[in-house]
């Protein structure tokens, strides 16, 4: 961070010495981050580190002690709710996958896509052939196009994983947040699932959290190592682990 | 798809049933071996109006994962908008002879009838009521629970504390709704005597086409996308706020929504039973109407409908029988469909409904493996 104003240009995300605390636990430490459009960036750190509550933090549904998250030109963040914050282009996945499980792929979905959300729109609304597109389109992407009929329910672990990330798409969010996508995937869906989020991050900018390193290596991407709730590292995978910090925190116990 | 086979077969035998009621009371003779006592007609008048809070409670619990143990009081409320302008028709003719007053009042020793009561006189404004009272109570309730994202046990318990309030409010005789009496001795219904056979059979087929209407609602309200965004809400509701949907709003369409459907089968039930009173408000009533919707199968809105009819029919069989014995049985009733049919009755003969969606035209061109 030595030219501030230089990055600030096309910053997408700013953290800025953003403290959690929960009851006495401080879950975040004056976190600070800067993520600029376009960016994959890949967050690390032991159970317990934060970046689950950092995640939250983004989307609304903890708010900061202390510390500012502006999003964009100028949004901030910590003022918003989740719908609001979700309307802003802030897509997120959860670590258990959650989708609909009661409807269909489809359905979920169509439920996803970028538009009105206000129950006025979605009592009268009918698919149109704009939305089919999409939805096929999706369904293509995330490898899901012969399971469209199928209930959600009815999907294995990785397909409701790819599902979710599906429905992130279909909002056209500008950031994803993606936590722990390949957590309970085979060798095979991991390595697919790399490449999904390649090909998505070629319109978009993904955070993911991820515990395997096999995973955050293949992706190749920018890594910030979280540490009790603050940056311990950050830079390139072969960077970071050979941080000595680094180490210290992963093997060191 | 709107209206499925069950649906179908729902709307042909409230209808259906209701008009051979009224037929085989109205056009055979007392004597006939098919004649149809006129209090069998109430009887099944009043079933329907069960089974409009029943679908009502269905609508929020069902779709919407709202457990609503306080929905009687929306039933209630509506009952006694009903109730005041069956009071206010009786005119001189109550004992006391007295033509401003329900006879109520002048016991209390009352000389004005007091500023609320204006107005249900005319019928019109007394249905407006109907649908307004507990239109409104449930908005502002709902407002407030949703907004503060009070969900699950600690609803349920605020909507029990809900009906209680009120039970204990109307039992009050200042509160100028005739107390824990109630209103009652009803004398005519827009110029119909209430107690006729023929405006009996009315209002059962009234009843009936009331409730085959708020059937058709719901059913559209749970096959649009705002149902589909409902029933997401139940199962996975912090999902929905992510995608940027607000919970509180589907869910208080719905609840008010399903509160206007309980109000007008309360307003429906009052001429039939010929009383309203407090005891309508009893927690009691509203368990009462959750397990109905749970034997016939949540969420099914058929089942619900279902449940109301074939429960009470349980209840007027054993009350009459063995007494003592019912409050038991309804117990037994609960514990068996919760542990043997989760689903309901309606559950047993459904078939998972064949999921429509459009055929694409462009995907079937590339059918992709996922090879890894």
């Amino acid at each position: 961070m030595s030219d501030v104003s230089a990055e600030l240009h096309d910053t997408l995300l700013y953290l800025d010495g953003v403290t959690v605390s929960f009851d006495g636990f401080r879950a975040l430490n004056a976190l600070s981050l800067v993520m600029e459009a376009g960016e994959m960036r890949a967050v690390i750190g032991p159970n317990g580190a934060g970046k689950t509550t950092m995640m939250d933090v983004i989307t609304g549904r903890t708010r900061p002690d202390e510390g500012k998250v502006v999003f964009g030109k100028d949004t901030d963040l910590t003022r918003l709710d989740e719908p609001a914050i979700a309307s802003l282009g802030i897509g997120r996945k959860f670590q258990k996958p959650t989708v609909f499980e009661p409807h269909t792929v489809w359905d979920n979905l169509l439920l996803s896509l970028a538009e009105d959300r206000r129950p006025r729109f979605t009592l009268w609304a009918r698919e149109t052939a704009t939305e089919r597109r999409r939805i096929e389109e999706i369904l293509v992407t995330t490898r899901l196009i012969d399971q469209r009929h199928r209930l959600a329910a009815g999907l294995s672990h990785g397909q409701k994983q790819w599902l979710e990330i599906g429905m992130l798409l279909a909002q056209e969010p500008e950031l994803l947040l993606v936590d722990e996508p390949v957590a309970g995937m085979t060798d095979a869906e991991t390595e697919q699932t790399a490449e999904l989020l390649r090909e998505i991050n070629r319109t978009r900018s993904i955070v993911v959290v991820e515990h395997d390193m096999a995973f955050v290596r293949a992706l190749d991407v920018k890594v910030t190592v979280l540490h009790e709730g603050s940056v311990l590292s950050e830079g390139s995978i072969d960077h970071v682990s050979a941080d000595p910090r680094v180490i210290e925190v992963y093997l060191g116990r | 798809m709107i209206l499925n086979r069950a649906s179908w077969l729902t709307l042909a035998l409230v209808l259906g049933g209701a008009a051979v009621l009224a037929v085989l009371n109205l056009a055979t003779a007392p004597d006939a071996p098919l004649h149809m006592p006129t209090y069998a007609v109430a009887l099944a008048g009043k079933y329907l109006c069960f089974a409009m809070l029943a679908l009502a409670v269905d609508l929020v619990w069902g779709f919407a994962g709202i457990l609503s143990l306080g929905h009687a009081a929306f039933f209630a409320l509506g009952g006694y908008a009903m109730g005041m302008y069956l009071m206010r028709q009786i005119g001189a003719r109550g004992v006391y002879g007295n033509a401003n007053l329900p006879d109520f009042m002048v016991f209390l020793g009352w000389h004005e009838l007091p500023w609320y009561w204006h107005g249900f006189e005319w019928f019109g404004f007394a249905a407006l009521m109907v649908v307004l009272v507990p239109g409104v109570l449930a908005l502002v309730f709902g407002w407030l629970a949703f907004r503060s994202r009070v969900t699950g046990v600690y609803l349920s318990i605020i909507t029990q504390a809900l009906t209680y309030a009120l039970l204990l409010a109307f039992f009050r005789n200042d509160m100028g709704f005739g107390g824990n009496n109630g209103m009652t001795d009803f004398k005519d219904l827009l110029g119909f005597p209430v107690q006729a056979e023929t405006t009996r059979c009315a209002l059962l087929v009234i009843t009936a086409l009331f409730l085959c209407a708020q059937f058709l609602v719901a059913r559209w309200l749970v096959t649009s996308r705002f149902g589909k965004v409902l029933v997401a809400v139940r199962d996975a509701e912090a999902r929905t706020r992510f995608l940027g949907y607000r919970p509180e709003s589907y869910k208080l369409v719905v609840w008010v929504l399903s509160a206007v459907m309980a109000g007008i089968g309360g307003a429906l039930y009052v001429p039939q039973v010929g009383i309203i009173n407090p005891s309508e408000f009893s927690p009691a009533n509203s368990i009462e109407a959750v397990i109905w919707v749970a034997v016939g199968g949540r969420g099914t809105l058929s089942g619900a409908i279902l449940g109301a009819v074939l429960v009470n029919l349980g209840k007027t069989y054993f009350t009459s029988a063995l007494p003592s014995l019912w409050l038991y049985a309804l117990g037994a009733i609960f514990i068996f469909v919760t542990l043997v049919l989760p689903r309901g009755i309606v559950g047993l003969f459904a078939r998972r409904e064949r999921v429509v969606v459009p055929d694409s035209v462009s995907v079937q061109a590339e059918p992709r493996e996922a090879t890894g």
